[in-house]
């Protein structure tokens, strides 16, 4: 009946486990009881759940992304304190088997989970404001992909409880992960939830790409465009080439686990490193997808608070277009090891060095902006800094590594841990949260509190150093990654320093949550009424913070890049930007729960395939089908806003003639 | 030429690229354009698989003992004429011809169909002599390969029942026509798949 | 339908200059057939020097993605087709990449490492 689900699947007997997964699940409770008890159901239902607005799929995004880096960086609290105690003949309190899942949830949890919904959301939310349009291209199936991705992410977390994770690392290399020697349901959680939320980031990267391509406001061409939008556009062309592969992949790892196929097994001529060959080479641009939108971010940044343009806008513009090419050159050197040989290694090695160049562009253009700028140091541009000093560090040690013969002896150390955690920290979360802080009045009407930001800044960036650059000495004197206890008691200093580090940047994260909270009570203090607290140079700080529905109540009419800087400076001032008063009647998408009626149906469908539960997985088919139809025969998408009703939100909301 | 074309041609209308958001039309036909490449990638994947596993029969059948090509002639027979019939279906669907578009679309679900059963037929028969996916490598690769091209006809076959039901009770509003005219995308990139399939894996078999 | 040429371009199969038309179909299928016959009559003769039979495939194969890219999607090198044409050279970019890289990358590995099957016998 239920497969092969029954009671021994849910570990009574781990305490650590059993105590963390009651403690989430007494506050998913409390949660769902407090909504229940207020009766915030219908204002959910119609605001958040079934919304198909960018702007609110954007922040549905990153709160998911907060979350799960709660829970990744609990698994990277536990990694450091068990390798801060297990030296010598003390073997610290986690068992290997149990150690193996935490890493790989870590890993599997940060790119997918956390660094992905991050970057996608950012772009979710910024890209048709900048644009200069109303929603993304197919707001429908907007919504379809964040609640695809959140489907992934209960299936992930559902393994914590229910059943085991893989213990494979993060990308589930065979022939460990095939059924021969991973027989449990671990590593099915993992491809089950990465193959639907896989799914969900296809059909979004297709969406934003179509967005940027085909929907800009009138003048807006190529050479107008902001560069946020340029490096989201490199992003989604790498997700919409580059996903597919994971999920083809992916695909043929199940069948070897599910219908006894030979892909990646030792037997029947099966070979496993042809599956490292392929995820690489989703892999490596998958790298690319998540730095490039935190370039764009920092480019905006750095130009509004320099109150200068970007220096070097086509350079910059070629500098992405050349990454997002050459990312698809440099897969092997995840693999260098592997024995390709001489030939094929010398020359992934060069890509990888050349690919170093166009990021170099970037730099100098974003210290150039700086220079001369009348630089206004607030937290986005304490993040942007400090992912510069943090960035090159770790773009060096990794063209170090691009030195083949080097990594044959770096590979899988600590070393290379370091590094990897150097470019997603020093770059993506840094660029992250200077997104959030740079965006955070759009979104919401009101600026995040500044000093609590750069306390927020000031614990992550000391926090990273103290945390990463031991393990940089570390793996040069021989510690390998995955470890879950070494014998060599002189790395034990170096890894407590590594502890304090975390420690530091869980103060930081744990900041993050006190500066949302006081600036929420403090919101009428730090109002932006204005629409443009920082100054701004794009469409997006045009139009009143928070947006209306339909973001423009007229499409700008643009001729140049920094378009609002330009508007600004021919009507004299940021009053006066809008000179027609006439509005015409706007259409917006209706509300569609298809999305979330979708994702229940996934989870069920992925669940009952990892316990093979047969009858559920008909069921779950059956029901995405079903809901896939009624999609089909809806008619009545568009809502209609009378131009009655937009002109009031300009009255009450819009720029005022008369305070000139 | 149309005013438009004339004033494309001689250069001094407004480019393409500033003239504003793109109608529902190009927006969505574009979307659909940009999901068929990254379908055609995972194809690519899958190639890729065969191509370096297509060696590995492990003691069993290889390609050249395993396909035959006249039937695989017959199959591209089918597809290639049903490629025609749909290119008449989507004409018959622009023009808003009901009649035409259920005949042509209803000899492009024929072909299909036909098409499928002959390749169902080769998977059993091989099935049926012990080379199945679970004997080697390249069984493996084959029938995830050829399957996923079949698996993709099946559910162009699914789709285009329901664009029939569609104009059957809605007719050929804007969104159907946009629906159809994907579902003709579809139905046009899986042969071009279908090329790359009868080359590598079935004339390839016996060089 | 109108001609009229919209923002932004136009859908791929949509092209105002090479509109399909039932000719534009059979013309097509025709070159296709050609072509298919071509393939398969090349895979089985002795006229052709024999390693030369692979590349000649090859070259027949990409000519009949091109016609069905032509009769059947409509794709032209038109400037509202820039786009198009655009995401599909990323995408053919991108295939050859995966097939022939993993094909090259692959052999290399088989040439310099020991096969599997040798390998597990040896941990025995």
């Amino acid at each position: 009946m239920f497969g092969r689900l029954n009671w021994a699947a849910i570990p009574f007997d781990q305490p650590v486990v059993m105590i963390a997964s009651g403690t989430v699940g007494f506050v998913i409770f409390c949660v769902l009881a407090l909504v229940t008890i207020k009766g915030w159901w219908p204002y959910l239902w119609r605001e958040w759940i079934t919304s198909v607005d960018h702007k609110r799929i954007g922040v549905m995004y990153l709160l998911l992304a907060l979350l799960m880096l709660v829970r990744g960086f609990s698994d990277a609290m536990l990694m450091r304190s068990q390798l801060a105690l297990a030296a010598g003949h003390a073997q610290g309190y986690l068992p290997p088997e149990h150690y193996d899942q935490i890493f790989s949830a870590h890993g599997t949890i940060m790119i997918f989970f956390v660094a992905m919904p991050f970057v996608v959301g950012l772009m979710n939310f910024v890209l048709p404001l900048q644009l200069g349009v109303r929603d993304v291209a197919f707001p429908v199936l907007n919504s379809v992909s964040f609640w695809l991705t959140a489907a992934g992410v209960l299936l992930v977390n559902a393994s914590l409880v229910v059943g085991e994770f893989a213990r494979t690392g993060w990308l589930a290399y065979p022939p460990l992960s095939e059924v021969a020697y991973s027989p449990g349901v671990g590593v099915d959680y993992y491809l089950w939830s990465l193959q639907i939320s896989g799914l969900g980031t296809l059909l979004s990267g297709i969406n934003l790409l179509t967005t940027i391509l085909k929907l800009r406001a009138p003048g807006m061409g190529y050479r107008q465009m902001p560069i946020f939008c340029w490096t989201a556009l490199a992003s989604n062309l790498l997700i919409v080439a580059s996903f597919p592969i994971l999920t083809a992949t992916f695909a043929m790892l199940l069948l070897d686990r599910y219908c006894d196929f030979h892909f990646f097994t030792n037997d029947l001529g099966g070979n496993p490193m042809m599956y490292i060959n392929l995820i690489w080479s989703w892999g490596h641009p998958e790298v690319y997808i998540l730095i490039l939108p935190a370039f764009g971010v920092f480019s905006e940044v750095v130009a509004t608070f320099s109150g200068k343009p970007l220096f070097g806008r086509r350079s910059m513009v070629m500098a992405t277009m050349a990454i997002c090419v050459l990312s698809f050159l440099v897969w092997l050197h995840h693999f260098f090891t592997m024995g390709a040989g001489a030939d094929v290694n010398g020359f992934f090695g060069i890509m990888t060095m050349i690919i170093a160049v166009p990021t170099g562009v970037k730099i100098f253009n974003w210290l150039f902006t700086l220079y001369g700028g009348r630089i206004r140091f607030t937290v986005p541009v304490y993040w942007a800094i400090g992912f510069m000093v943090t960035f090159v560090i770790g773009g060096m040690t990794g063209v170090l590594m691009a030195i083949p013969p080097a990594d044959f002896v770096l590979h899988n150390s600590l070393f290379l841990i370091a590094h990897f955690h150097n470019v997603a920290i020093g770059g993506v979360v840094f660029g992250v949260m200077a997104g959030i802080s740079y965006w955070f009045p759009k979104a919401f009407g009101f600026t995040l509190h500044e000093r609590l930001g750069k306390a927020v800044f000031w614990c992550w960036f000391i926090g990273f150093y103290l945390a990463f650059m031991p393990l940089y000495v570390l793996g040069l004197m021989g510690a390998t990654r995955r470890m879950q206890h070494y014998s060599n008691l002189h790395w034990q200093p170096l890894m407590l320093v590594a502890l304090a580090g975390a420690l530091l940047i869980l103060l930081g994260i744990a900041l993050t949550g006190v500066q949302l909270a006081v600036s929420i009570r403090q919101r009428e203090r730090n109002r932006d009424v204005t629409g443009d607290p920082w100054n701004g140079r794009t469409l997006e700080w045009s139009t009143p913070s928070p947006p209306p529905a339909w973001n423009f109540s007229h499409l700008p009419q643009v001729d140049r890049p920094d378009a609002f800087w330009a508007m600004k400076q021919q009507r004299g001032g940021a009053q006066n930007r809008n000179v027609k008063r006439t509005y015409e009647t706007i259409h917006v998408p209706r509300n569609n729960p298809t999305g979330f009626y979708l994702a229940f149906f996934a989870v069920l469908l992925g669940f009952s395939l990892i316990w093979r539960i047969w009858w559920g997985t008909g069921l779950g088919l059956l029901g995405a089908i079903v809901v896939c139809l009624m999609q089909a025969w809806r008619t009545d998408t568009e809502v209609e806003v009378p131009a009655e009703k937009v002109a009031a939100f300009e009255r009450l909301h819009g720029p005022k003639e008369s305070t000139v | 030429m149309s005013a438009a074309e004339q004033a494309l041609a001689s250069g001094d209308a407004v480019p393409l690229s500033l003239r504003g958001p793109a109608p529902t039309r190009v927006v969505a036909g574009y979307g659909f354009w940009l999901f068929l490449l990254s379908d055609i990638v995972i194809f690519a994947a899958l190639f890729a698989a065969y191509a370096v596993l297509s060696g590995e029969s492990a003691g069993g059948p290889t390609a050249a003992d395993l396909f035959d090509k006249r039937h695989v002639l017959i199959e591209t027979a089918c597809l290639l004429a049903s490629s025609v019939t749909c290119g008449f279906g989507s004409l018959a669907v622009q023009s808003g011809d009901r009649n035409s578009t259920y005949f042509w679309m209803a000899i492009t679900f024929i072909l299909g169909v036909t098409f499928l059963s002959l390749e169902v037929s080769e998977f059993s028969h091989m099935l049926s002599i012990g080379a199945g996916p679970s004997r080697s490598a390249f069984l493996s690769a084959f029938f995830t390969l050829v399957g996923t091209h079949g698996l993709h006809v099946t559910i162009g076959l699914c789709w285009l029942i329901v664009m029939l039901l569609q104009v059957a009770t809605l007719g050929f509003q804007p969104m159907v026509s946009r629906r159809f005219f994907c579902f003709g995308l579809f139905w046009h990139a899986l042969d071009i798949v279908w090329i790359g399939v009868f080359t590598i894996v079935y004339l390839g078999a016996h060089l | 339908m109108s001609t009229e040429i919209e923002a932004q371009g136009m859908a791929p199969g949509v092209n105002v200059h090479t509109r399909g038309t039932r000719g534009s179909y059979l013309i097509g299928l025709s070159y296709a057939v050609v072509l298919t016959l071509a393939s398969f009559w090349a895979s089985s003769t002795d006229v052709i020097y024999s390693p030369g039979v692979p590349i000649l495939l090859g070259v027949l194969a990409i000519a009949q993605m091109g016609v069905h890219l032509v009769f059947f999607l409509h794709i032209s090198s038109a400037p509202d087709q820039t786009n198009n044409i655009l995401a599909l050279a990323f995408g053919i970019f991108v295939v050859g990449l995966l097939v022939f890289g993993s094909m090259i990358i692959m052999a290399h590995l088989n040439h310099n490492m020991m096969p599997m099957n040798k390998l597990m016998q040896m941990q025995r």
